[in-house]
């Protein structure tokens, strides 16, 4: 019988950079849309209806001794062609629990530092879609910044660490996965943070993010300093934390920066996101560590899977900082732009409250990479 | 559409309705029709890529109260 390999531990495999060989039989299409990734990931996609009257087309390409994890959508198929593998002498193969519907809900804790004051900051890795949240705790409170759907992963996180979550904050309206915020400040008691701008039209009650209102974790251990800084959205809110983390939400990347275009019309946030881009966040101090809600490359996952970068080092090497021309940054955020998230306007509604979908039907809207950059 | 056989995959679960349609297929003469129905939402971009990659040709497929219709011509 094929061996079953679960989400969580593919995860471990790709966060410590382990040689990791993937036999994904979904369809090419599905394939080539969005697939598992990472450092040392090599992926071969054969589909599963091409191999039900043999494995021979996979023979060629991978040694029988190899350790194969086959990978299809919902983890029928994969087992199948699993269990075909190993009757044909492979003698190391695994199923991926649940397939990719399951690997795009997995979200792996990496710790990034302790706090200057005690307490500590996590970084929580959705390897599935690139998304990033985080947890910061401090003295038996915490707050989480762009919370995913899947909120019991933070309740029992905060539970191990024996401490409250106090406060969930979204850095923007999120157009590419269903906000897990309101729904896990509920459940905790806690206060649910947008920016009032995003939140225009939202159906439910929030509290406003200013700037100059810094949201306090654990006393005075931590300071969560609202920084308002528009362009991806027009609401788009950044955070310095601990006078050394700065959360940059989808506004600038470790490679690449936010795309203007998911919430509007490009046209209406260029000028914002330059400026943001090129003058207040330059203004800070290039020793601040970027912290960004998002990645579109496994080689930005560092050690232990974290993303994040020094913001001096950005302005030397994001291309997305490097134009200096005005008409150049304009043509490079509007033009061209990659295909939009899967099913993003009605994400956005789910997250202003205007609809309410199934459960099942919000795991099928999250499928697919976040798509929220634009790459110089 | 006339069909030459009706297979009904309700219910199953990717990889099934794929492994029936073959099968099915193979019972078949050349030129005839299958009617397959699914409820796995799956199933539309397997049985379109398959039928491309095997040969078949699907003639139409269409979706009616979550049950998905396909008509395929053997080849």
């Amino acid at each position: 019988m094929t061996k079953i390999l679960s989400t969580k531990d593919l995860a471990k495999k790709i966060v410590n950079h382990e040689d990791t060989l993937i036999l994904d039989v979904r369809n090419t299409d599905e394939f080539d849309n969005w697939k598992i990734e990472g450092g040392n990931v090599e992926v071969v996609n054969e589909p599963y209806f091409n191999l039900l009257d043999g494995v021979d087309a996979v023979v060629g390409k991978i040694q029988k001794s190899q350790e194969i994890i086959v990978v299809c959508a919902k983890g029928g198929s994969s087992k199948m062609i699993a269990d075909m593998l190993e009757e044909e002498g492979f003698s190391n193969v695994y199923s991926l629990e649940g397939g990719m519907k399951a690997w795009s809900e997995h979200l792996e804790p990496v710790k990034i530092s302790d706090l200057s004051d005690g307490g500590s900051i996590y970084q929580f890795v959705r390897l599935g879609k690139g998304c990033l949240s985080y947890f910061i705790e401090s003295n038996g409170e915490a707050a989480v910044v762009d919370a995913n759907r899947m909120i019991d992963v933070y309740e029992r996180f905060a539970e191990e660490k024996g401490v409250k979550i106090k406060y969930t904050i979204d850095t923007h309206l999120h157009a590419d996965h269903i906000s897990g915020g309101l729904q896990l400040a509920e459940k905790t008691g806690g206060t649910y943070y947008l920016p009032e701008k995003d939140a225009t039209e939202v159906t439910f009650d929030y509290a406003a993010l200013e700037e100059g209102n810094d949201i306090i974790v654990g006393n005075t251990a931590i300071k969560v300093q609202p920084f308002y800084s528009p362009g991806h959205t027009v609401g788009s809110t950044s955070f310095i934390v601990d006078d050394k983390y700065l959360l940059t939400g989808d506004i600038l990347f470790v490679k690449s920066i936010g795309r203007p275009d998911l919430s509007g019309k490009a046209e209406d946030w260029v000028e914002d996101l330059r400026h943001t881009l090129y003058s207040r966040y330059k203004n800070l101090s290039d020793d601040l560590i970027v912290m960004p809600a998002h990645y579109s490359f496994a080689d930005e996952l560092g050690k232990g899977g974290s993303v994040s970068a020094r913001l001096g080092d950005l302005y030397l090497r994001n291309s997305g900082l490097q134009v200096e021309n005005e008409n150049e940054f304009r043509k490079m955020v509007t033009e061209n732009l990659p295909p939009q998230p899967n099913a993003y306007e009605d994400i956005r509604k789910t997250n202003m409250g205007k609809i309410t979908p199934e459960p099942e039907d919000q795991k099928v809207m999250e499928t697919g990479p976040n798509r929220c950059a634009v790459e110089g | 559409m006339e069909a030459t056989k009706l297979l009904d995959a309700k219910g199953l679960a990717c990889p099934m309705p794929i492994v029936r349609t073959k099968k099915a297929m193979e019972e078949l003469n050349l030129g005839d029709i299958l009617e397959v129905h699914a409820t796995d939402k799956g199933a539309k971009s397997d049985l379109s890529a398959w039928t491309k990659s095997s040969g078949h040709e699907l003639l139409k497929d269409t979706e009616e109260d979550d049950v998905l219709k396909f008509w395929i011509r053997k080849a």
